[in-house]
């Protein structure tokens, strides 16, 4: 990792969809150096995937998005890696982290109601062995997600010229 | 009634660009490569600091100098920075910008019927403000072959027994050019031999792509004979905060801060707080800006060598000078349709002197979609044209 994979991955990050020509230009590179890079990082696991970062309110599907965090017991030998991996297979667990402080797991759930978080909460993840405690949290508003933010902005008055 | 406008100001020309301005604001759906500041916002903990002062009761005057405090982290900045060396105490002012810097300082040292030199093209101030301190601006062009950068054959020409100053701009406003040490050295031998001051505002230091900003100051013997103005307004994103500075040899320090107790008494607290915590806070924001100003710079002029509007890689600032010659419009005529026809704004090169003339100043500091939306636009304009 080099400056110029610095400079492709924060390009990228900002904006996944850039074209590997655009890139090229950007980063001051061929774009057949542009496209190798990428293609390293790739197959190194350092860019996982591309995705778009969406207003899901705003899109109007209705989904309700819960932060769940848990209290867990860590197992011998393999601490919370073991626990995580079966969280993490729920398709409604969008995303799991090993966090500090009071709680241990932090996770995002995704539901179409509310009920629907909680009875995912309470009938697959409270229950499974480890888990001592669990506190759920529904989120009301967001205002910035990904490093984007979501709230209008008022439009500032900029000037047409200046010299 | 007699006519009460004096003669100086009446003697200063209008603005080049009034006309395009009051045509722009009556319409919609512009795409303005026309402004010389940052789209960004201040950075956000700038912003913070000088809110939580205001909160505090910072609402004063500072001393006619700035905040000390500000004037020292600023020293020590330019000192690591550029290998400047300024006391802090004697050799230092805060302005309220760069313009009020370059004000008094030309002020400080220009008298009535003095000739001052002014390598051009460059800010539209830096002769009306001559003119207005009674002194005569004397253009130095300096050429696209020169990559936009002052030849001191060119400078030399213009010398005569009356040359008091010479007025330089690296990074250059508009055309991005950047001066190395090596062509310092030969304009500071001329500036040397010829007992000039030399007034380097050096604003685009920070947007500096290739190599680091030399500042003129730390070029053979020329120390004790520039003044160097800098700001926070294009680094720090910052213009609206109006902080600026002025670092020069005591005596002609002394002189400007006569001049500047008198007229302004000192800069805004508000900006000189955000200012300070700029330097102390703000490397990373300011680092983050620059990359992308590169980024976008790269891919803007890529495109508009693309479609046709010759362009030089700029090294520094954030203006592509490209050059509309082969069109067949003069600068002022592709920037008044352009203007009209595709709702971009861009300035023509005439309006920053000498050198200027069939260049268009484009400022990429404005979004990346707004950067392509603007190129689609040009390139509909001058597949127009042929």
């Amino acid at each position: 990792m080099d400056d110029k994979d610095l400079l492709l991955l924060q390009l990228l990050e900002e904006n996944s969809r850039l074209t590997t020509r655009d890139m090229a230009v950007m980063a001051e590179m061929s774009p057949e150096e542009t496209q190798a890079r990428i293609a390293a990082m790739e197959a190194a696991g350092v860019i996982r995937s591309y995705s778009a970062v969406i207003d899901w309110e705003r899109a109007g599907n209705g989904e309700v998005s819960a932060i769940i965090e848990l209290k867990v017991n860590p197992e011998r030998d393999y601490g919370y890696d073991r626990i995580a991996e079966r969280i993490a297979r729920f398709r409604q667990v969008r995303s799991l982290r090993l966090i500090t402080g009071t709680y241990d797991l932090q996770l995002t759930v995704t539901g179409k109601n509310m009920q629907e978080v909680a009875r995912f909460v309470s009938e697959y993840i409270a229950p499974m062995d480890r888990i001592r405690e669990t506190a759920t949290h529904i989120i009301m508003k967001i205002y910035k997600e990904n490093g984007r933010t979501f709230c209008e902005k008022e439009g500032t008055e900029r000037i047409p010229y200046s010299l | 009634m007699r006519d009460f406008i004096s003669q100086r100001a009446r003697e200063i020309p209008p603005s080049g660009i009034r006309k395009f301005f009051d045509l722009a604001l009556t319409m919609d759906e512009v795409i303005s490569l026309g402004v010389g500041e940052p789209d960004f916002p201040t950075p956000w903990n700038l912003c913070e600091a000088s809110i939580y002062s205001i909160e505090q009761g910072g609402t004063s005057y500072t001393s006619n100098r700035g905040l000390q405090s500000l004037r020292e982290a600023l020293s020590r900045y330019l000192h690591d920075h550029y290998h400047l060396s300024y006391d802090p105490d004697d050799e230092m002012i805060i302005t309220t910008g760069v313009s009020e810097g370059l004000d008094i300082a030309i002020r400080a040292v220009v008298d009535p019927g003095d000739e001052v030199l002014v390598a051009e093209p460059c800010y539209v101030s830096y002769s009306p403000c001559v003119s207005l301190a009674g002194g005569i601006p004397v253009p130095v062009r300096c050429m696209e072959k020169d990559h936009f950068c002052l030849n001191p054959d060119r400078l030399m020409e213009k010398v005569t027994p009356k040359s008091k100053a010479l007025i330089i701009n690296f990074p250059n406003n508009p055309t991005g050019a950047v001066m190395r040490t090596e062509d310092l050295r030969a304009i500071a031998d001329i500036v040397c031999d010829h007992d000039l001051i030399l007034i380097s505002d050096e604003v685009y230091a920070e947007l500096t792509y290739e190599g680091k900003h030399v500042s003129s100051a730390t070029v053979g013997d020329l120390a004790a004979r520039t003044v160097t103005l800098n700001g926070f307004s294009k680094a720090y994103a910052m213009t609206g905060w109006r902080i600026g500075y002025l670092c020069a040899p005591k005596e002609i320090c002394d002189a400007a801060l006569k001049i500047h107790q008198y007229v302004m008494l000192c800069a805004p607290v508000m900006g000189q707080v955000a200012a300070l915590a700029g330097i102390r806070r703000g490397e990373e924001e300011k680092d983050r800006m620059v990359r992308e100003y590169r980024v976008r710079r790269n891919l803007f002029v890529e495109s508009l060598n693309r479609i046709g509007l010759s362009c030089h890689l700029p090294e520094g600032a954030f203006y592509a000078f490209p050059s509309v010659e082969k069109l067949g419009l003069s600068d002022n005529e592709f920037a008044e349709r352009l203007l009209k026809e595709e709702h971009v704004a861009a300035v023509p090169g005439n309006v920053f002197g000498s050198g200027g003339e069939g260049h268009l100043r484009c400022a990429y500091a404005v979004s990346r979609k707004d950067l392509n939306e603007a190129v689609r636009r040009m390139e509909q304009f001058i597949s127009r044209l042929s």
